[in-house]
């Protein structure tokens, strides 16, 4: 068990949980992050900028900061 | 009448739908229960009168943005015959939760799923007639961008108006909207059954494209070079357009007006002509340019850079307090501060959302980017003149950089940043067109307002009292510039400039009129004597002034509306004044000291 924010470039996971704040929660699971879907992270920005995380056919930009609030399982 | 709302998740094309469906008709309006504007149009479907309403782009009917919100008192204090659903096709495994979250409201709908072609070339296919059967509701392929399927979509829609149901009582929908409805596992069931997705997606296109754009050390360097290059071509292709256009005007004058006014009053021909026809012609000149730069930053903002542009620059953004979305707002601020300052709603952090509406105000907009190219041309050679313009622009973001930095104490962030990254789309020329021209439209219906009562006004105030001669120092303009001198002149500001500064309060729009009424001159005949009049560190001062002070009364309109604060307005209004002043100051003097 991992957090979304320590996943490696190219490497793929499943999400496992998601602890936010109600209308953090709200946004995540609107742009597509439930439990159980398969992710993986494209790009990070440099200066430690956003993540640049793909799910199924959604592209997403997000934090850190909101990136360690989901849990996840490496796939390998 | 029967109203039928068009509702959608951001990126959608839910807007483009619109403007098909609605053509050049859509007119902006109030509604009950909420305080935003929204568009609306008129059409006919199927015999009847019907208000289509576009409603803001969100992703889920109970969220807490201020989009949502609005959208929940719309539909909890307006009566709604339909609501035409717009789901992006590619992405309908987690869009559709839209559509069941109406359906939860007994609102009849239509579902129409928008971009078919992209989710073709992505493998994905949905069998529309099947999941129709299981929703109860039409469901339509169709394309907003180059309108397919869309007279099917409508004949759908007739059908359901002409059922003549009694639309919901409001107040039960409120009660609805209040149930936050389970409807994960009926949406997971929905897309197993009727649509297939291959399980490893990607747009090999867009990809391949972000490699470049998204690149850890190029990305940047590209994204400012591009907006060099967008300057420049706005600037390369606009100026001979301009100066035809302004050749074309005083051969109207000369030939058409003159003659008609010279049996009228000297008084009277004078308000026409040198009040009225030499601010508004002056002003018309640089239409071409604007028209230019609102083209281009359409055809950008469609194609899915913009929010590239903001995952490029959210580490920056995030050390000044804001994020990626408040720096496409600054750049949205360059064609407009006032959209601009109403598109910083998506921000649902109060304190986030202030510190980038006192950003915004700084960024080089179009009207002044109006007075920028007179003065330029004016007193720069054609060679010097693209790089003028970009240090002004340099200036601008260093100017917003310094507010932010010096504000974010002040306004602290405790808003998430997550965004969606569509892929790259090329808008058609069509799609173009109309956001320009709806984007002109505007900034037109704005100006025009100011610029009569402002060039009138400035008219009598340089022709009055009527013993003295024009725009001297004894009209009551240059009374007005004297007792201002005393603040201005450290900054090289002349008197007649200082009465152009005071009307740019008004709008920037109106600056360039203003000169051409104090100096009785229109065109190329003002600038060779503008030439005579300032140096080029003068000229240089009074751009960097009119850069940073108050842009023009429609933007600090907005930002008391928007901010809902008066304290919040004066706050910008004297920080943005004392900053013009000190800027404008130290270059002048500097300048001067440096034996310039």
């Amino acid at each position: 068990m991992q957090l979304l924010s320590q996943l490696k470039i190219g490497q793929n996971a499943t999400i496992t949980a998601i602890e936010a704040d109600e209308y953090l929660f709200h946004r995540l699971s609107a742009l597509g992050f439930r439990v159980g879907k398969p992710l993986s992270i494209i790009r990070r920005a440099n200066f430690n900028g956003p993540l640049h995380v793909r799910l199924g056919t959604t592209d997403v930009i997000l934090r850190d900061s909101e990136a360690t609030r989901i849990r996840i399982n490496t796939e390998n | 009448m029967k109203r039928i709302a068009l509702l959608g998740m951001p990126n959608t094309g839910k807007s483009t739908l619109f403007n098909r469906i609605s053509g050049a008709s859509a007119r902006v309006g109030n509604w009950p229960g909420i305080t935003v504007d929204l568009m609306s149009a008129k059409i006919l479907i199927g015999g009847h009168i019907a208000e289509l309403i576009d409603l803001p782009g969100i992703y889920d009917l109970h969220g807490f943005s201020e989009d949502e919100q609005v959208v929940r008192r719309f539909l909890s204090n307006n009566a709604v015959d339909l609501v035409i659903v717009l789901l992006n096709s590619s992405q309908i495994d987690r869009q559709l939760s839209l559509v069941l979250q109406i359906k939860k409201l007994n609102i009849p709908s239509v579902l129409a799923l928008n971009m078919a072609d992209e989710a073709k070339q992505s493998g994905i296919t949905i069998d529309t007639e099947s999941l129709a059967k299981d929703l109860h509701i039409p469901v339509l392929s169709i394309s907003a961008k180059y309108g397919d399927g869309l007279p099917k979509a409508l004949q759908a829609a007739t059908q359901i108006i002409n059922l003549n149901q009694t639309a919901t009582d409001p107040q039960v929908i409120s009660q609805l909207l209040q149930e936050d409805h389970q409807i994960e596992h009926e949406m997971e069931g929905l897309i197993q059954h009727h649509v297939q997705i291959p399980t490893t997606f990607t747009n090999n296109t867009t990809d391949k494209i972000d490699k470049i754009l998204l690149h850890k050390w190029f990305g940047l360097p590209i994204f400012f070079a591009a907006m060099f290059v967008l300057f420049q071509f706005i600037f390369t292709v606009g100026k001979p357009l301009q100066d035809g256009l302004a050749w074309a005007l005083s051969l109207l004058r000369s030939g058409l007006l003159e003659p008609i006014f010279t049996s009228s009053p000297a008084w009277f021909s004078g308000l026409m002509l040198d009040g009225i026809y030499n601010g508004v012609a002056t002003v018309a000149a640089f239409v071409p340019i604007i028209v230019l730069f609102f083209l281009v930053m359409s055809m950008v903002e469609d194609s899915g850079y913009l929010s590239r542009a903001a995952f490029l620059m959210d580490s920056l953004m995030a050390k000044m307090g804001l994020d990626g979305r408040g720096f496409v707002m600054m750049l949205m601020g360059f064609g407009c501060n006032v959209p601009a300052l109403m598109g910083t709603r998506i921000m649902r952090s109060r304190p986030m959302r202030l510190l980038t509406m006192l950003v915004i105000p700084l960024s080089l907009c179009s009207a002044r980017l109006q007075v920028f190219i007179f003065m330029i041309t004016a007193l720069f050679t054609a060679k010097h003149a693209p790089m003028v313009l970009f240090t002004l622009y340099v200036m601008s973001f260093l100017t917003m950089f310094l507010t932010a930095i010096l504000f974010q104490g002040q306004y602290k962030n405790t808003e998430p940043f997550i965004l969606e990254l569509p892929p790259y789309r090329f808008p058609t020329l069509r799609q173009i067109i109309l956001r320009g021209w709806h984007e002109v439209k505007h900034f037109l219906g704005r100006a025009s307002k100011f610029i009569v009562i402002g060039v009138v006004l400035v008219w009598a105030l340089t022709n009055f009292p009527s013993n003295v001669a024009p725009a001297s120092a004894g009209t009551y303009a240059g009374q007005i510039g004297a007792l201002f001198a005393p603040i201005l002149d450290p900054l090289g500001i002349n008197n007649q400039l200082a009465i152009a500064l005071i009307f740019g309060f008004v709008a920037k729009e109106i600056v360039v009129g203003a000169l051409a009424v104090i100096y009785g001159m229109q065109g190329d005949t003002l600038m060779v004597h503008m030439a005579t009049q300032i140096d080029w560190v003068q000229a240089m001062s009074f751009m960097l002034f009119t850069l940073i002070y108050t842009p023009c009364l429609s933007t600090i309109a907005t930002l008391r509306s928007e901010a809902k604060s008066s304290a919040f307005m004066w706050l910008s209004i004297t920080w943005s004044l004392g900053l013009a002043w000190v800027v404008s100051f130290v270059f002048y003097q500097g300048a001067r000291w440096l034996g310039f």
